[in-house]
């Protein structure tokens, strides 16, 4: 009876304590996997050298980060959305439904998306174009729309080696699958003139366009739904397989991996910096105005991620692969004076 | 007589030698055993490939690889103002410290006299954890006296140079590998004849929060297992009285009928119920409905409360039930109430049973991940939470989710830690286990 007693009291401590416990005093961060590294780079240096307590990240992919990041203002909602890539018309129309309606966009730098292999393999050049006839569903020969029966480099490109094609590429659910798509596969559909075929073929612009953009399901292009980790596995138990990886993961793996050259340019910060190597992205951060004075160290937070010592050229998140903006004092401005979308 | 016996047909079989049914039944049966046997086998040899691998790959994250330097604290560099005010110098970031190794790096060199072709100021003081400045600044902002004097400090090495003395990083890896280079690891191997540079224990894994992508040697299990404590603490405290509780009344109170028999159906087909179920359930009511924040152990408690009850229950009414009926009538025969029956020796004697069950389903709840994904548990917490019970409303992590965290970070370091950290989440269910185990066979009681 008196063990029924105490968990009694237990349950009304904790009861009150729920109450008295509402006030959030740490800033809260979800989304992009790609962004996650220096999310958590920065809230290390934050927590060390500030005496607001460490931001708590969250992974999750952009897409599910900007719909929780969307479902209101309150404490129970989260202060920042990382994303892999800007946020769309219809996320920003959700958050206005719900009420967040002063964003604040930030652009912390840019990434490099990666082709690598096993590093006792072959050496690719690749280009678009070779990327494009080895993965679409569907590619164009002599004119005719015929669906894709390559099955090795050599055969895409006389003068890749004969390896069979096997290629691993982010799932759907990745902000990097949208950027492979367009920067390489699509680019490959349009240099290739397939693009034109299939603008005729399917009637419209858009359709092409889509058409373009699938890939094969017959096995030689496996979607990984996890994260480069999982590509990296996948790579070492079968080295006929390129992945598809973040110059950053890149970087932290060269004992493992090599990597390819893309229309002739090695990935490097460098040459995505000057806009030479052809697939990269800006990575964001989105912050919720209504939280600012709110939730304490917020402001600060964001201010400290686009710092020159952090953000800049080298700081720890160039260090680890990050490509720094060379508009940060712009972005510097605009999150000094909370300038909203 | 002699005539009958000669007549008498001489039996063609005998029990010493095997008719041909006989030995197709034997052989069948020597087939059986056999699958049996080799059943038993393969269950052994996955058992022994997975734990094998663990330990090969995890056990070396309880060691770590440290060096000690003597780091000199200029003033003129940390406290401009000369006041030794902590709140003054604040103002010093973590990025001032970090020429102060670099150059208690070179002393150290010039001391020890080695002279490495090819390596940088810089890279040699790449050797040292990017954690070490903030251990350094922590240390002076808590003794500001310190300021001006040296002090001999022992700091992390970096995770390659760590990996290094692990065998996962070579002379050979180093070649490729862009974070580390030969003369790096030539200063290493110096620094570790004359003793600068040493192996130890490595209680920080045990006890130091998560650390980020760049800081593998620094990542530790701190905030998951106080995330994982409270949270077992929380599902003992609600699911134990509250199974127990629902138990006794539908064994010993509750008329038999058709709404008991559907309840009990359905707590059945609960404990069967996938448990990602209860993570949206929580998200649901606790988080979007209650406003209970998020991250927060309380919540995962409650999550699993919900998964852990069905597992309590079942338990708790089947010890119930093993309770032979003599006891009870023969409380009622001398006079007792039904609840002194049940409460003064029915209870009692389903103790035992009733605390496995409960020991069983608290280690099944410590190692699930699938509901806390749904409700902010898979975190970067770097934060300690306080003590309860105020600190159930603060964000941590839990042992699992720190395990599925660690295995998607890129640096290889981490498969070390993820591995070391399944060994201490097995450790914790096999004590809880043998607990179980050990209450069963000293109070159980049998008829």
């Amino acid at each position: 009876m008196t063990f029924a007693k105490l968990s009694v009291s237990a349950l009304a401590i904790a009861a009150v304590s729920a109450t008295s416990a509402a006030a959030r005093d740490q800033v809260q961060v979800a989304g992009s996997s790609t962004v996650l590294p220096y999310a958590t780079i920065v809230a290390e240096a934050f927590g060390e050298n500030f005496d607001f307590p460490t931001p708590v990240v969250e992974s999750g992919g952009s897409s599910a980060g900007l719909k929780r990041f969307c479902e209101g203002v309150g404490e129970n909602t989260i202060d920042i959305a990382n994303s892999s890539r800007p946020i769309r018309e219809r996320e920003a129309a959700e958050c206005a439904a719900n009420g967040v309606t002063d964003i604040i966009e930030v652009r912390i730098g840019y990434d490099g998306i990666v082709f690598a292999s096993d590093i006792n393999g072959n050496s690719f050049e690749f280009t678009p174009e070779d990327w494009y006839r080895a993965l679409a569903a569907e590619i164009v020969i002599d004119g005719e729309v015929v669906a894709n029966s390559y099955t090795m480099w050599n055969e895409v490109n006389p003068d890749l080696p004969a390896q069979p094609i096997q290629a691993f590429v982010p799932g759907t659910k990745h902000g990097t699958r949208e950027v492979f798509e367009e920067k390489v596969i699509l680019a490959g559909c349009e240099a290739t003139g397939a693009m034109e075929v299939l603008t005729t073929v399917k009637g419209d612009e858009d359709a092409a366009e889509e058409a373009c953009m699938a890939l094969r399901t017959d096995g030689l292009s496996v979607d990984i739904d996890g994260d480069y980790t999982e590509t990296l596995a996948r790579i070492e138990a079968n080295p006929n397989g390129i992945g598809v990886f973040g110059l950053s993961f890149y970087e932290n793996n060269t004992a493992k991996l090599q990597v390819a050259t893309m229309s002739g340019v090695t990935p490097s910060t460098e040459t995505i910096a000057s806009g030479e190597y052809p697939v990269s992205r800006p990575l964001f951060f989105y912050i919720k105005k209504a939280h600012i004075g709110v939730i304490p160290g917020l402001q600060e937070f964001a201010e400290f991620f686009v710092a020159d010592e952090i953000a800049g050229p080298s700081g720890p998140l160039a260090t680890y692969g990050l490509v720094s903006d060379p508009e940060l004092s712009a972005t510097q401005a605009k999150v000094g004076t909370g300038e909203a979308m | 007589m002699t005539d009958l016996t000669a007549a008498a047909p001489v039996p063609k079989t005998s029990i010493l030698t095997q008719d041909k049914r006989t030995k197709r039944r034997n052989a069948a049966e020597a087939r059986f055993k056999a699958y049996g046997l080799a059943a038993v086998l393969t269950g052994i040899a996955a058992l022994i490939l997975l734990m094998g691998s663990i330990l090969y790959n995890g056990l070396s994250s309880f060691q770590q690889t440290y060096i000690s330097l003597a780091v000199e604290l200029p003033a003129e560099a940390l406290d401009k103002t000369g006041n030794r005010d902590p709140a003054e110098m604040r103002s010093v970031s973590t990025f001032g410290y970090t020429p102060l190794i670099a150059a208690a790096i070179e002393q150290k060199m010039a001391e020890a006299g080695v002279q490495i072709e090819g390596l940088s100021a810089r890279d040699a003081g790449a050797l040292i954890s990017k954690e070490a400045p903030a251990q350094l600044r922590n240390y002076v902002l808590a003794n500001p006296e310190v300021v001006g004097t040296t002090v001999t400090f022992n700091l992390l090495a970096s995770g390659r140079i760590d990996g290094y003395y692990k065998g996962r990083v070579t002379m050979e890896s180093a070649l490729l590998d862009q974070n580390i280079s030969q003369a790096q690891l030539q200063l290493a191997d110096a620094f570790r004849d004359s003793g600068t540079l040493v192996t130890g224990f490595n209680w920080a894994f045990i006890t130091s929060p998560d650390a980020s992508d760049q800081r593998p040697e620094a990542a530790g299990l701190g905030v998951a297992i106080l995330g994982s404590l409270y949270m077992m603490l929380i599902v003992l405290a609600l699911a134990l009285p509250i199974g127990v509780a629902a138990s006794i009344y539908l064994e010993e109170f509750a008329p038999k009928n058709r709404w008991t028999d559907l309840i009990e159906v359905n707590i059945s087909n609960l404990a069967a119920v996938p448990s990602i179920v209860y993570g949206i359930l929580g998200l649901a009511i606790f988080i979007n409905f209650a406003g209970l924040p998020q991250s927060a152990p309380i919540v995962g408690g409650l999550v699993l409360t919900l998964m852990t009850l069905p597992t309590i229950i079942i338990a708790t009414r089947a010890s119930l039930k093993s309770v032979p009926p003599s006891i009870r009538d023969a409380a009622l025969g001398v006079g007792a109430s039904k609840m002194q029956a049940v409460f003064h020796h029915v209870l009692p004697l389903a103790a035992p049973g009733i605390l496995t069950g409960t020991i069983i389903g608290l280690a099944q709840a410590l190692g699930e991940t699938a509901p806390l994904l749904l409700i902010g548990m898979v975190a970067f917490v770097r934060e300690f939470p306080d003590a309860p019970p105020e600190g159930f409303f603060d964000p941590a992590s839990a042992l699992p989710v720190q395990i599925y965290n660690w295995t998607q970070r890129s640096d290889p370091a981490f498969v070390e830690r993820a591995s070391g950290a399944i060994i201490v989440l097995l450790i914790f269910l096999l004590a809880m286990n043998a607990l179980a185990i050990f209450l069963r066979r000293r109070f159980e009681r049998r008829w």
